[in-house]
């Protein structure tokens, strides 16, 4: 139906232009600079008039829409000095140096249409955060195609294995390595963040490998709802864990929670050599940019590790399971093994992610992991296009910005408009508080990609072809290796 | 007689009441081409996933140069030597023909998760020459300047060709072979069965074949063996075969005559 109704708005399109003179044989005939030009001023040109509409033209907004025209329209793809295709890093690079810059022209950004502000930097960390996680989840489900209803469960052990190594939870221990900011005379394990970031990671790959173990051999639907069991275990084990097995052993402080956990920082001595921040904290408003920067180089290194291992060995097999299972344990490939690496390798970066966020707020409280948080990073990964990494920081980054700060920003424009005292036209008289209907919003947005672009926004080659074609995987029920 | 390279001892496979395999004792010597016939649902398909281990057994033993391989999973058949390609045609369609035939050399490469991040440089020799090889074998099996090509987008007889180039990139000593001729023109049946017997000659393996085409079945095989009903009802030389009255009566009717 889709296809159809495209095709139709594409023909009638075309019979307009040839009215113009502009039949589409001449166009074709265009060179790809011109058309990409052409393309992209229209673009533009539609974007300028939509933000006129809403009363937001400024010379910010020229100058944004400067850049855009100068990242999409030049062929960076073909340059190469000596040999090298510097190309393909141009865009990259571009963008990184808009995003490191981010906190400098922050405050001086034009106001946007429906969601006024840009987002502030302590939105931008979690934007950060949740790029990590749903990159995670993307070894697991884009991958290697094991739908995991329970990936909280990793985010919980890295947040909490952040606590354990990072708080004074273990009072009864006095161990310290390099932590920064710990108040003197505190006992309890203090260990330096970035240390505490690979213990959560390894922790977290471990307890991955644990839950991967038993499960994996399921199949499909099944293995989805044991997931969401492990999602729903790991949360009740943090709020029931301060009397383990009635022994008295408290873990997690039950629903109290593990606070405060220590800062990230980098100490005296490197702070005094190489200008990189002492402790975080003693930043003072200058804090979220430091989280910022910190959380942009975790993302990078995530972005690395994803784009690296789906060109290797291992990739493939991931691709290739989810592809055919049988054909691919056919071909060699050990499945158990290779499920379970990419179940440890997406659980590594989760649990990065949710010891960082754990370091960033300085808390972990078991009510804040619960079964909303995997659906989201699932709705993060398949609205940007899963198997695909640049899909998935888009639709993170999006869903992010809009469950911390988004849907705030377009309820006060709505009321500020349509509201009471509306400037505009006054519908309703109530103040409609929007952030109470996310999870419609959340739902409603899905519903639509889903019907109008099963892919996903930005979806990979692959995909793509998936979801119009259809793919064959007769399930034989002899495999469990 | 040459070595016996794989051999099965009352190999037997039930679903549920529905003796698919019925206590097969069967032997492929080293160097052999030996071709696997009998009518629809004679459990021909059955037996070939038992070998490759994707069924288990209900009973009975598998040998493979030397070792017992029965009941482990279908990877260590593949790692020590069985390729294979599937009845209906099982590509991973979302991938490169070059991709189709790197996830082909899986157990043969070692690069591990922790050497594919750093992408050291044993990894990158190691991709280099997969590459490589990869090519070569595209090459090999007719698939030149195809390398590209998502696997959904090649041609049913391409699918087909890739299927055995990604089943050689497994390097194995014994190719199974099920049904590779169907749905093929006599044109590209003719040069399979060519195909085939290079496979034995210039890369020194051992073919196993199911395959309907009595053309096929009785130019390129040293022997022949015939279920019925999942029980073996002869084997022998294909002029055997095509003497032998019980098979002729379960199967063969006129057809193997007349092609001989």
């Amino acid at each position: 139906m889709r296809r159809r109704l495209a095709a139709r708005v594409s023909s009638a399109w075309w019979t307009a232009l040839g009215v113009a003179g502009l039949d589409r044989q001449r166009w074709q005939g265009f060179s790809p600079l011109l058309r990409r030009s052409v393309k992209a001023v229209l673009w533009v040109v539609i974007g300028l008039l939509l933000i006129k509409f809403f009363g937001v033209w400024n010379n910010t907004a020229f100058a944004l829409a400067a850049v855009v025209l100068l990242l999409v329209v030049p062929p960076y793809q073909r340059v190469v000095i000596r040999g090298f295709r510097v190309g393909k890093w141009i865009i990259p690079a571009a963008v990184l140096a808009i995003a490191v810059a981010y906190p400098y022209y922050n405050g001086s950004m034009p106001q946007l249409p429906i969601f006024t502000t840009f987002p502030m930097m302590s939105t931008m960390v979690g934007m950060g955060v949740f790029t990590m996680m749903a990159l995670g989840l993307n070894f697991v489900v884009g991958y290697a195609g094991l739908l995991d209803l329970g990936y909280v469960a990793f985010y919980a052990m890295g947040s909490y294995a952040a606590g354990w190594f990072a708080s004074s939870q273990f009072s009864a221990q006095n161990l310290r390595l390099g932590a920064i900011g710990v108040t003197p005379g505190l006992t309890g394990f203090h260990f330096s963040i970035w240390l505490v970031l690979i213990m959560a990671g390894v922790a977290t790959a471990v307890i991955g490998v644990l839950i991967g173990l038993p499960t994996l051999r399921l199949r499909g639907d099944y293995l989805a709802i044991v997931t969401l069991g492990f999602g729903e275990i790991m949360p009740q084990i943090a709020t029931n864990g301060d009397n383990l097995f009635g022994t008295g052993f408290n873990l997690t402080n039950g629903t109290g929670g593990i606070s405060p956990i220590d800062p990230p920082g980098f100490g005296n001595w490197i702070g005094h050599h190489l200008h990189l921040p002492a402790n975080y904290l003693t930043l003072g408003t200058n804090a979220d940019r430091a989280f910022y920067w910190t959380v942009l180089a975790l993302v990078l290194l995530t972005i690395f590790c994803s784009a690296r291992l789906r060109e290797s060995r291992l990739g493939r097999a991931w691709i290739a399971i989810r592809e055919d299972e049988t054909a691919a344990a056919a071909m060699g490939i050990p499945l158990m093994r290779t499920k379970t690496w990419a179940y440890a390798t997406g659980a590594f970066f989760g649990g990065v992610a949710g010891a960082y966020y754990a370091s960033y707020i300085g808390a972990a409280f078991p009510d804040s992991f619960n079964f909303n948080i995997s659906v989201i990073i699932l709705v993060m990964v398949i609205l940007g296009g899963m198997g695909n990494i640049w899909g998935v920081i888009f639709g993170a980054c999006f869903i992010e910005y809009l469950n911390l700060e988004g849907l705030p920003n377009v309820g006060s424009w709505l009321n500020g408009h349509f509201g009471p005292g509306g400037s505009d036209i006054q519908i309703w008289h109530k103040v409609l508080d929007v952030p109470l209907y996310e999870y419609g919003i959340f739902g409603v947005i899905l519903v639509v990609v889903m019907l109008v672009r099963p892919e996903g926004l930005i979806p990979s080659q692959r995909r793509a072809a998936e979801f119009h074609e259809g793919v064959h995987d007769e399930p034989l029920y002899d495999v469990t290796a | 007689m040459a070595d016996v390279l794989l051999q099965t001892f009352a190999l037997r496979k039930e679903f549920g009441g529905l003796v698919a395999v019925d206590d097969v004792d069967f032997t492929v010597p080293q160097g052999s081409i030996v071709s696997l016939i009998g009518p629809n649902g004679a459990g021909k398909t059955t037996f070939f996933n038992m070998l490759t281990g994707v069924y288990k057994p209900t009973a009975g033993r598998i040998f493979f140069a030397g070792d017992e391989l029965t009941g482990r999973p279908p990877h260590v058949y593949t790692h020590r030597g069985i390729g294979r390609t599937f009845q209906n045609i099982r590509l991973f369609q979302n991938m490169t023909a070059l991709e189709n035939v790197l996830v082909g050399m899986h157990t043969r490469l070692r690069g591990n998760l922790i050497e594919a991040i750093m992408r050291t440089p044993r990894v990158r020799q190691e991709e280099k020459e997969a590459r490589a090889r990869a090519r070569e074998l595209l090459e090999y099996s007719g698939l030149r300047r195809k390398e590209g090509e998502f696997g959904r987008n090649l041609s049913y007889g391409d699918q087909r060709r890739l299927e055995v180039a990604r089943a050689l990139a497994t390097q194995p000593k014994l190719v199974l072979l099920d049904e590779p001729t169907a749905g093929m023109n006599p044109q590209e049946t003719v040069e399979f069965t060519d195909f085939v017997g290079r496979l034995r000659s210039e890369r020194n393996l051992t073919v196993l074949l199911i395959e309907h085409d009595m053309r096929v079945v009785m130019g390129v095989s040293d022997r022949v063996t015939v279920l019925d009903y999942g029980e073996k009802i002869a084997e022998g030389t294909p002029q055997e075969i095509q003497k032998n009255e019980r098979v002729i009566e379960a199967y063969l009717g006129t057809a193997a005559v007349s092609a001989s």
